[in-house]
């Protein structure tokens, strides 16, 4: 049975997408190594269109009357003020560009105006070299290191240097823990429940705040962080699992790709933790099926987060402690407790 | 499409439903003459990522349906064997639906808000979607300000109506006009459909006009006059436009369209068409209502005399990746109330948020799975109130009631199941409750369009679940007041009297498929919706028998915690005995 995958790697060839919202510039080429904070590509967002009524401003009723008065065509860049169309003679009128902007469109009498947008810049968020460029729209990165991939994001990507305030994996992140000296780093916390704490966080004006888990209640305020957060295991009390704990623990001082995007399963996108390496890994494998011998990480109380060996699927379906009917597999959890998990409630960690 | 409607009879039809956790197959054959469930099987859907395509999960749950009937239905390189060999390989007949894919964004542009955009904002909630920006005469922002909000909502399908029959025409071709700018200001490859359902009058015109931007789709007019709105022919539509969307956005389902026998449709529009079709069996008396309680959505549908009352999907808005939305629009303290136990608000909302991320995980303990069944009690009753908001639906009385949705299909119990729905729906007057355990109505639904047959053969074999006559009362009397005198005359000799009390629900002693009359005698006030003081008619024992559900409408829980616990604990009792699967 097809399997879900969570990467938690020390070492890997990571492969990733860096699209803009809309059409722009890619200003990068294929072959370029680029850095965390490099503008990879532009465009502009949020443009807006005035619609100028040529045939109103005259007093010109035919539409066929004023096109002859046009002295702007589809394409042209406007100042204000720019004249688009003029009666000419002794009292010429005109019709002026309400403001900067392109000539969009031209019909009926009337002028659509685009106005500039937002400039949007697209950083590369993490160090690596330009795989793939697609037109207008963004390029892939390739880079090599480590990867934790975490269960929510507050939409935020930045990089710093790892600080690891976590000293157990069910340790919880409070406020005397914090201080101006972790200013720009990225930090890793464990068990977040308190506002307090985030509000500290954002006011240290920190490039990211990695947290084993976290109550559900502070998602408003964990989204409002200008800082990119990335709870790992999920909501609730659970401790960071053992590979992750031990993995990022081991990597203080390193710098750090925070990725909060919002965990989309259509397209793939996780928040998720890349420590750049110099060291060439392998590319993981995305897609898995259950079997013997793989670890596994465990979902639903009373075993959130806990990791172990999946020994063998159980054929039929099983009926859980509390009714449900459904397919199952032995496990060892911690190398310690064989319990019978749904296949449902496992990920193959790898 | 290979299409032959003529000569169908014999033909076995192979139905692939695919959803945003699983895919489902289902394979139908002629056996004595009448079409007969054979298998089904399922396995996770692969529309997401990494795959991004639904041809493995499609071939996964083909392949576990080989295992179960020894049938082969894909060959050496993984195709579809189509039609059915000589050697009984292969399946005549595929049938496709679809509930895979994210949410839609959808623009609603009409004239006036309570006439044509009402009605296209009810056609925009039969698909899984939102409206991202809506459009009328009586917009006070700018033409201009108009055009960028409708590019800036980036919406997949722009639907348009306006205009009854011999109707506003200026006013429409004045709307058409700003939906043609903002979709010549967008580079071709973003520019959404458009579906128009106004004036006919205008249809050729606005098509010719808008086609060389974007594709066009027309339907009869959704408002064909003031007081009346036609949505059945505009549904069918919209339902292929969003196969074809789909086929788009989601890997491998363009190559399943030319194997398959009808339009590829969206697994709620197939529901749809299966609660249409009951209410047709069922006459004009009762209406028909469908509940699918998905991951990601949410459908409530219901018909009466075969046609559409309402086809209300909410999306995101469900028991996993739907959950945030729907948790944003409910109090916890509404979840908390059905829970048999005390807990912190802290400690389900943690649990709620934990189950969104990873929606196809299991409860794995009671509390879990009293969490769960709380928070699907409340999604449903949210989504009927605000169906009942948007859609012209007229009570809550309905027979039968379909239930559909692993969380109230596959409950550890039927007892479960049954409180679910009853808690969940609150329906009036008398309702049969039966439960889609396989999930198999969408693709009946889709398949009754290549032979409708199908359905009446299917509902004849005992593959739906039912769970049993329910006899609703509404009654203000104190708790434990009589309110009910029951006599079951059994058929096969005998009879049994029973006194129901205020605030209970009862199953009365009747076994599945034995048959009775029962005569009740409403005490104190009590009414059952649709029927006389008195009344007696025939029922035959569902799974649960048959059940008295004398709690009131609304159900009014204690405030006390401990009464309140006690309370559901004893109705959960109440329905338990005797009733594991």
């Amino acid at each position: 049975m097809l399997a879900p995958v969570t990467h938690i790697l020390p070492l890997a060839k990571i492969r990733r997408a860096r699209m803009l919202p809309n059409e722009g510039n890619v200003l990068v080429r294929e072959g370029q190594v680029v850095g965390p904070a490099d503008v990879i590509a532009q465009s502009k967002v949020d443009a807006r269109h005035v619609l100028v009524d040529i045939c109103r401003e005259l007093g010109i009723p035919r539409s066929s009357e004023v096109e002859r008065l046009f002295e702007v065509r589809v394409g042209d860049r406007l100042k204000k003020g720019d004249v688009i169309a003029r009666v000419p003679g002794i009292f010429a009128r005109y019709v002026r560009a309400p403001q900067d902007g392109e000539i969009m469109m031209m019909s009926n009498g009337q002028v659509l105006l685009e106005l500039a947008g937002k400039p949007f810049d697209l950083v590369a968020g993490l160090p690596g070299t330009v795989m793939e460029v697609i037109p207008e729209r963004g390029v892939i990165l390739e880079t090599d290191g480590a990867i934790v991939q975490g269960m929510w994001g507050n939409g935020k990507i930045d990089l710093g240097l790892l600080l690891v305030l976590l000293k157990a994996p069910d340790g919880e992140l409070t406020r005397d823990q914090l201080d101006v000296s972790m200013r720009g780093a990225v930090l890793l916390g464990g068990y977040c429940e308190r506002a307090e704490v985030l509000r500290m966080a954002n006011d240290l004006s920190l490039r990211g705040l990695v947290l084993s888990s976290m109550s559900a209640e502070l998602i408003p305020l964990a989204a409002s962080l200008s800082c990119p957060v990335v709870v790992i295991e999920g909501f609730g009390k659970i401790p960071l699992s053992p590979p992750a704990f031990r993995l990022l623990s081991g990597s203080e001082k390193r710098d750090v790709s925070v990725n909060g995007i919002a965990w989309d399963a259509f397209t793939g996108d996780r928040p998720e933790l890349i420590i750049p390496l110099p060291a060439e890994g392998h590319a993981p494998s995305e897609i898995a099926f259950f079997q013997p011998d793989q670890t596994v990480r465990v979902q639903g109380a009373p075993y959130t987060g806990r990791v172990g060996r999946l020994v063998q699927v159980r054929p039929g379906l099983k009926r859980l402690p509390n009714g449900l009917r459904t397919r199952v597999a032995e496990v060892i959890l911690d190398n310690v407790d064989k319990v019978d998990i749904p296949l449902a409630n496992l990920e193959v960690i790898g | 499409m290979s299409e032959n409607p003529a000569s169908l009879h014999d033909d076995s039809i192979l139905a692939i439903d695919i959803g945003s956790v699983n895919t489902r197959v289902a394979l139908f054959t002629v056996v004595d003459n009448a079409y007969r469930l054979i298998a089904s099987a399922s396995a996770p859907s692969t529309a997401n990522a990494p795959f991004c395509d639904i041809g493995e999960g499609i071939h996964h749950a083909i392949q576990s349906l080989q295992e179960v009937t020894g049938q082969v239905l894909i060959d050496s390189a993984s195709r579809l064997i189509i039609p059915e060999q000589p050697d009984g390989s292969g399946v005549d007949r595929l049938v496709v639906t679809i509930s895979a894919g994210p949410p839609l964004r959808l623009a609603a542009v009409g004239l006036l808000p309570g006439v044509s955009l009402e009605s296209i904002q009810r056609l925009a909630d039969s698909i899984s979607g939102r409206v991202v920006e809506s459009l009328s005469l009586n917009d006070r922002r700018l033409p201009e300000l108009q055009v960028d909000a409708l590019i800036h909502a980036r919406p997949d399908l722009i639907l348009l109506a306006g205009g009854t029959e011999r109707g506003a025409s200026r006013s429409v071709l004045k709307m058409v006009d700003l939906v043609s700018l903002a979709l010549r200001i967008l580079p071709a490859q973003r520019r959404p459909q458009v579906v128009y359902s106004g004036n006919q009058a205008l249809a050729k015109r606005i098509k010719e006009g808008l086609e060389g931007i974007t594709t066009v789709h027309l339907t009869p007019n959704i408002r064909p006059t003031i007081d009346v709105e036609d949505l059945n022919a505009p549904l069918e539509v919209l339902s292929k436009v969003v196969a074809d969307i789909r086929a788009q956005q989601i890997g491998g389902l363009g190559a399943l369209t030319p194997l398959s026998s009808a339009p590829i449709k969206s697994t709620a529009y197939a529901f749809n068409r299966m609660v249409r079709f009951l209410s047709r069996v069922y006459g004009a008396q009762r209406a028909v209502l469908g509940v699918d309680l998905g991951g990601s959505s949410t459908v409530i549908t219901s018909a009466l005399g075969g046609h559409t009352q309402c086809l209300n999907v909410l999306s995101p808005f469900g028991m996993g990746e739907g959950l945030p939305a729907a948790l944003a629009q409910m109090r916890l303290a509404e979840i908390l109330q059905w829970l048999p136990f005390a807990a912190q608000e802290r400690d389900v909302r943690n649990a709620l948020w934990q189950k969104s991320a990873l929606p196809g995980a299991l409860p794995l303990t009671d509390e879990n799975l009293a969490i769960e069944q709380a928070t699907a009690r409340e999604i449903l009753r949210l989504a009927l109130r605000q169906t009942a908001a948007h859609w012209r639906v007229v009570g809550s009385s309905f027979d039968p009631i379909l239930v559909n949705g692993a969380v109230l299909t596959r409950a550890a119990t039927l007892g479960q199941s049954l409180l679910l729905a009853l808690d969940g729906i609150q329906p009036l007057g008398i309702s049969n409750l039966v439960l889609d355990t396989h999930s198999l109505l969408p693709s009946i639904g889709a398949a009754a369009e290549i032979n409708p047959l199908l359905p009446v053969q299917m509902f004849e074999t005992g593959m739906l679940t039912n769970l049993g006559c329910v006899i609703n009362l509404d009654c203000r009397a104190r708790r434990g007041a009589p309110v009910l005198r029951v006599r079951l005359e059994y058929e096969d000799g005998g009879d049994t009297r029973l006194e129901i009390k205020q605030g209970s629900i009862s199953r009365l002693p009747l076994r599945p498929g034995q048959a009775a009359r029962i005569h009740m005698t409403p005490l104190r006030g009590a009414r059952v919706e649709g029927w006389r003081d008195s009344a007696s008619f025939r029922v035959v024992g569902g799974a649960l028998g048959a059940v008295v559900d004398a709690r009131g409408r609304p159900i009014q829980l204690p405030a006390d915690p401990h009464q309140r616990i006690e309370l559901l604990k004893t109705w959960a009792l109440a329905v338990e005995e005797n009733a594991d699967r």
